[in-house]
């Protein structure tokens, strides 16, 4: 039997965001739900967030974040040949989110499938998305995590109504000739299918429950190790990152894990703040803001840390385009 | 090796000013986490999780709630390391 041929390795040749129009801030909460600003801000570290239409689906968002990517990569939807759309929050389970989003980008008949890895879920795909262009499995990949968590929050409860919120982040993954230029390192993840129970919805028509604590402290204790171990086995000292773009859980979460990395040089993302918690789109996201804004220099190393429920986590060091 | 009362204060303070910026001097053992020293859940947290590298006490999540003074972890610690 005959076998791909691969390529060297692969990198991010762009980046695309989404947020939706409508802003929520924390005194509009506070309006509906025991709670306030000053609350909100100094245990979660948000400001603001974005909800979507009642209209305004989890493809929608995807094809706008990809349409962005796809356009800077300056490629053409011809030349993609697989789809993955990491999500959680799809309208419905069939048909898949990635075959819609394909077509209406005008991308002809790629493979296409969705990815559920919760907040994990981008640096999962984007593990599968770069091991399919080594093998040859694919040429070049659209990759976007997309999420409509508002969907899916009681809003009349506090501890969940204040954090979730909606957006995409998409990137293009090709091939580089040259292993010098690859640009998307060894994934280290794993998952604590023990901790299940931790956030979870309970059925079909039932909303996010979490405990908080307990993942608090299971993000805090668990992830800088594997964080650490994402850059030994990148071979790029943490003390030379330029950014740190973890998953927009919680900004204490984020400055916990910092602080626990050693990476003084670092960039630290803090989207949250006016993103909100937007799950598999968080790390993309926040990054195609960071690189709109200039903050950090094309081929610079970055560590990304996706985590949530599962539990599920991933970790990897890239290169931005 | 049994730690002094004293010793595991001094401890505790050295955490909670690493951890939520509290200067060690006003950790006495009267303080209350919550109203003296304005110390969340999430901190509290933070405190257990630093209290177990430094001391090798685990406090998990349910005995954490309970735990309302400063004194109420001294004690903690010290019964908890006793029996380990």
């Amino acid at each position: 039997m005959r076998l791909t041929e691969g390529a060297a390795g692969a990198r991010i040749l762009a980046f695309g965001g989404y947020q939706p129009a409508r802003v929520v801030t924390n005194d509009e909460l506070a309006a509906s739900v025991d709670t306030s600003d000053e609350w909100i801000r100094s245990r979660v570290g948000i400001a603001s967030r974005r909800i979507a239409g009642p209209d305004e689906t989890v493809a929608d968002m995807a094809v706008a974040a990809g349409g962005k990517a796809l356009a800077a990569s300056g490629l053409s939807p011809g030349d993609i040949d697989l789809v993955i759309v990491a999500t959680c929050t799809p309208e419905v389970q069939i048909p898949n989110t990635a075959a819609q989003v394909a077509r209406r980008l005008g991308i002809n008949a790629p493979g296409a499938y969705d990815m559920n890895a919760a907040c994990a879920g981008f640096c999962y795909a984007l593990a599968s998305a770069s091991d399919a262009v080594r093998t040859g499995t694919a040429g070049n990949v659209l990759l976007i995590g997309a999420e409509k968590l508002s969907q899916w929050i009681d809003w009349t409860d506090r501890s969940t109504c204040i954090i979730f919120a909606d957006g995409a982040g998409a990137v293009v993954v090709g091939p580089v000739t040259d292993p010098a230029e690859a640009g998307i390192g060894p994934v280290v993840w794993g998952s604590a299918g023990d901790m299940a129970d931790k956030i979870y919805i309970p059925d079909r028509n039932g909303f996010i429950i979490q405990e908080g604590q307990a993942v608090f402290r299971w993000a805090t204790t668990a992830l800088h190790p594997v964080a650490k171990k994402a850059c030994q086995r990148a071979g790029v000292d943490p003390a030379d990152l330029a950014a740190f773009v973890p998953h927009q859980a919680n900004l204490r979460i984020v400055e916990a894990i910092a602080r626990r990395l050693g990476a003084p040089q670092a960039l630290v993302a803090d989207d949250i703040v006016t993103a909100g918690n937007t799950s598999s789109a968080s790390i993309p996201l926040a990054l195609s803001r960071m690189l709109e804004r200039g903050e950090i220099p094309s081929g610079a190393p970055v560590l990304l840390l996706g985590f949530g429920a599962g539990i599920c986590y991933a970790g990897q060091v890239i290169t931005v385009p | 090796m049994a730690m002094t009362d004293q010793e595991i204060l001094e401890g505790l303070g050295e955490i909670i000013d690493e951890v939520a910026g509290v200067p060690a001097d006003q950790v006495t053992p009267d303080k209350t986490f919550v109203d003296d020293l304005d110390i969340d859940s999430l901190s509290m947290v933070e405190i257990a999780v630093a209290a177990q590298d430094k001391f090798g006490v685990e406090i998990p999540d349910d005995q954490l709630k309970d735990l309302k003074t400063v004194q109420d972890v001294i004690d903690y610690v010290r019964r908890s390391s006793v029996s380990a």
